[in-house]
């Protein structure tokens, strides 16, 4: 990124308050209903079953966790949702609409986004493009809108550029959409970061950023496509106590935005702590479901995670 | 003063660029432009040595310049495709071909196609499509020719693109040498149109003389071309190419539709590649399909990669210099496959990411090596 950019979106830091009305989600729903459904859902890759007639949902404004031990088809599970497999029976819908063979950028234009077990950012640009790839994806500018600039906005009064020229200039044509919304994604980008707390490293580039702010990014690039389900697989992987303590008080901020979250995790603590609902999976079947109290005082989940020590988990 | 210069010490020449105040930049850009305008004329010693016209046997100074200038044009549209989008487009002599088969067809009175329509519709023998349609013709054929070879083959990753693409190049040569009745075969399109102008001297005003008139128009296009590809670049379809790049599934979990854009970096290339071929069609006044082998798609290939993929800079040097240097030291012509040849293998050695990459992609590359180094100590 240039240096002329650079002092750019440091203005934009400077002028900004932390305000969190730019990246609060709107959404039209109301809290509770069903968001996505995973209905009796069976995947098999030939003679394996990797999940085996699962069905649950997540309701709209709640944190739900997906645990189980290693291989018990968690990230299988998320990879159907966001439509990286298709299931081989049954059906998941999103806001009732089934989802199965939709490409992945539509998945995440309907609004489910997604972090990755192991980081995939993109490590040669900076956390602040990472995140504005992230807002993209809610733009509307096509190429020949950024080529040729031919849609007009009629700017509001704090859009108008402060120079007379200029600001004469944008006050007859309008400004160019791309403009606009290039303006405000970078706004949002660095609202983005400040909220997951990297925003002080927003110009360096992804590969050069600590592991820990690395995962955040991934999280803060994710919410930039104003996701109305967020899913987050392992975000506290390779995170220390402290770390985790943070992490969960970020999904909780994340979900007061307006975001539902779906957690897949390990760290029984976290999930434990920060969930309202938690599905427990088990050799690629369901084995509880319920409130963190429930699942923690379940006899099989008990078994699958601590009990029995043939359980290499 | 001393200290300002201190701070300037070290920098790269791009941040010691982006770093100088805005009137600075706007003035060497002007007179950048300036002399790219004024080199025709170039005849100040030391410096009218780079003239390719000293000696008897030299090519015509201005013509050269021309024929930079449009090689520039084709540098540019390829780096779109190679250095953004990341896709290897063996195949570009095609869309060159078909912008000046565009012209050469419409245009010419010469052509079996404006013979059709002159008797379909009782048109004189003199009538012709004018010049101004013929532009918006030439564009839209080779943007539909990028779109019907990028659809279906986009879906094919790295070497197999670059195969059927090769193999689209040698398909519009061969099939406008054999449609005899369409293109009048090997025997090539005369008098194919110049673009309109005032009348000097008895002459058109774009003439095969005045060959620093076409170098003129070449510039003008290729600056136009250079800022609406840099408006490209520093967009959000910059950024998706970029992602796409770097991880294409994570890109498209993101929401960006990466075939979309393949597509649109494709047709984008297709368009400047077809632009250019118009301009040369028309200098030439005529065409043929030999003019379009398919060493000038590795010609191209190689001009984007020697100057440095993803750097609109480093393309237009890596034109500049496949097609300077070659006419400059015409006097060596039957050592210049061998010197491309030693030259060409020096650079993928010595700087693999090209004389001037941009800096995203010289780190790539370096990732790249290391990436294969580890894995070669593992095994």
């Amino acid at each position: 990124m240039s240096e002329q950019r650079m002092t750019q979106d440091m203005a934009v830091e400077l002028k900004d308050t932390s305000d969190h009305e730019l990246i609060e989600m709107h959404t039209s729903g109301e809290v509770g209903e069903t968001l996505l459904e995973v209905d009796h859902v069976t995947l098999r890759f030939g003679g394996v079953v990797a999940l085996n007639d699962v069905n649950f949902e997540i309701r709209r404004g709640e944190i739900l966790g997906l645990i189980g031990p290693n291989g018990a088809g968690k990230t299988t599970c998320f990879n159907a949702m966001t439509g990286v497999y298709t299931p081989t029976e049954g059906k998941i819908r999103f806001k009732g609409k089934e989802i199965a063979g939709t490409k992945p950028h539509r998945i995440n234009h309907l609004g489910i986004a997604r972090t990755f077990q192991n980081i995939r950012l993109f490590p040669e640009m900076s956390a602040m493009e990472n995140v504005m790839v992230g807002c993209d994806a809610r733009h509307k500018t096509s190429v020949v809108g950024v080529l040729f600039r031919l849609y007009r906005v009629r700017p509001s009064e704090e859009e108008l550029p402060d120079s007379g020229i200029r600001r004469s200039l944008a006050k007859v044509f309008g400004i160019s959409r791309h403009t606009l919304e290039e303006r405000a994604g970078r706004r949002r980008s660095m609202e983005l970061l400040r909220f997951v707390g990297i925003a002080d490293r927003a110009h360096e580039l992804a590969r050069n950023l600590p592991y820990g702010y690395q995962r955040r990014l991934e999280i803060a690039r994710a919410l930039a496509t104003e996701p109305e389900l967020i899913c987050l697989d392992e975000p506290a992987a390779g995170f220390n106590p402290a770390e985790k303590e943070d992490l969960m008080g970020l999904i909780r901020r994340i979900r007061d935005l307006g975001h539902t979250v779906l957690v897949i995790e390990h760290d029984m603590k976290l999930v434990l702590g920060v969930t309202d609902r938690i599905v427990v999976l088990e050799f690629g079947s369901k084995i509880a479901e319920g409130t963190p109290d429930e699942v923690a005082r379940n006899p099989k989940v008990i078994a699958a995670y601590l009990g029995e020590p043939d359980d290499a988990a | 003063m001393s200290q300002i210069l201190d701070a300037y010490r070290g920098l790269k020449l791009g941040d010691r660029w982006d770093g100088a105040p805005k009137v600075v930049r706007w003035a060497v850009m002007l007179l950048v432009i300036a002399f790219a305008f004024y080199l025709p004329y170039l005849n100040i010693l030391p410096f009218a040595y780079i003239r390719t016209d000293l000696s008897s046997t030299g090519s015509d100074w201005a013509s050269v310049l021309f024929l930079i200038v449009v090689y520039m044009i084709v540098a540019v549209g390829l780096n779109v495709v190679i250095g953004l989008a990341g896709l290897l487009d063996l195949g570009y002599v095609g869309f060159y071909a078909l912008g000046a088969y565009s012209i050469a067809l419409f245009g010419s009175t010469n052509s079996p196609v404006v013979g059709a329509l002159q008797s379909r519709f009782g048109f004189s023998e003199e009538w012709a499509v004018p010049f101004a349609v013929c532009i918006p013709i030439a564009i839209v054929m080779s943007l539909i020719a990028g779109v019907f070879l990028g659809a279906p083959t986009l879906r094919l990753r790295g070497d197999y693109l670059a195969i059927v693409t090769l193999g689209f190049g040698e398909i519009i040569r061969i099939t406008a040498r054999n449609l005899d009745n369409v293109t009048n075969g090997a025997a090539g399109i005369t008098q194919v149109p110049v673009p309109p102008g005032p009348e000097i001297d008895g002459r058109n005003f774009f003439n095969t003389i005045d060959a620093e008139r076409w170098y003129w128009l070449a510039l003008t296009v290729l600056l136009l071309i250079i800022f609406l590809a840099r408006r490209l670049e520093h967009s959000r379809v910059g950024r998706a190419w970029l992602a796409i790049r770097e991880d294409e599934d994570a890109a498209s979990v993101m929401g960006v539709a990466g075939f979309k854009f393949k597509l649109w970096a494709f047709a984008i290339g297709a368009t400047l590649g077809g632009l250019a071929g118009l301009l040369f069609g028309s200098k030439q006044q005529y065409v043929e399909p030999n003019a379009f082998m398919v060493n000038l798609s590795f010609l191209f290939v190689a001009m984007v990669v020697i100057g440095g993929s993803g750097n609109i800079f480093g393309a237009l040097l890596g034109a500049f210099l496949l097609t300077y240097l070659p006419e400059r030291f015409r006097a060596f012509v039957d050592w210049r496959p061998f010197a491309f040849g030693v030259a060409l293998v020096a650079v993928m050695i010595l700087r693999p990411q090209g004389l001037v990459p941009s800096r995203r992609r010289a780190r790539e590359f370096e990732d790249r090596r290391h990436e294969a180094e580890e894995a070669a100590a593992d095994v």
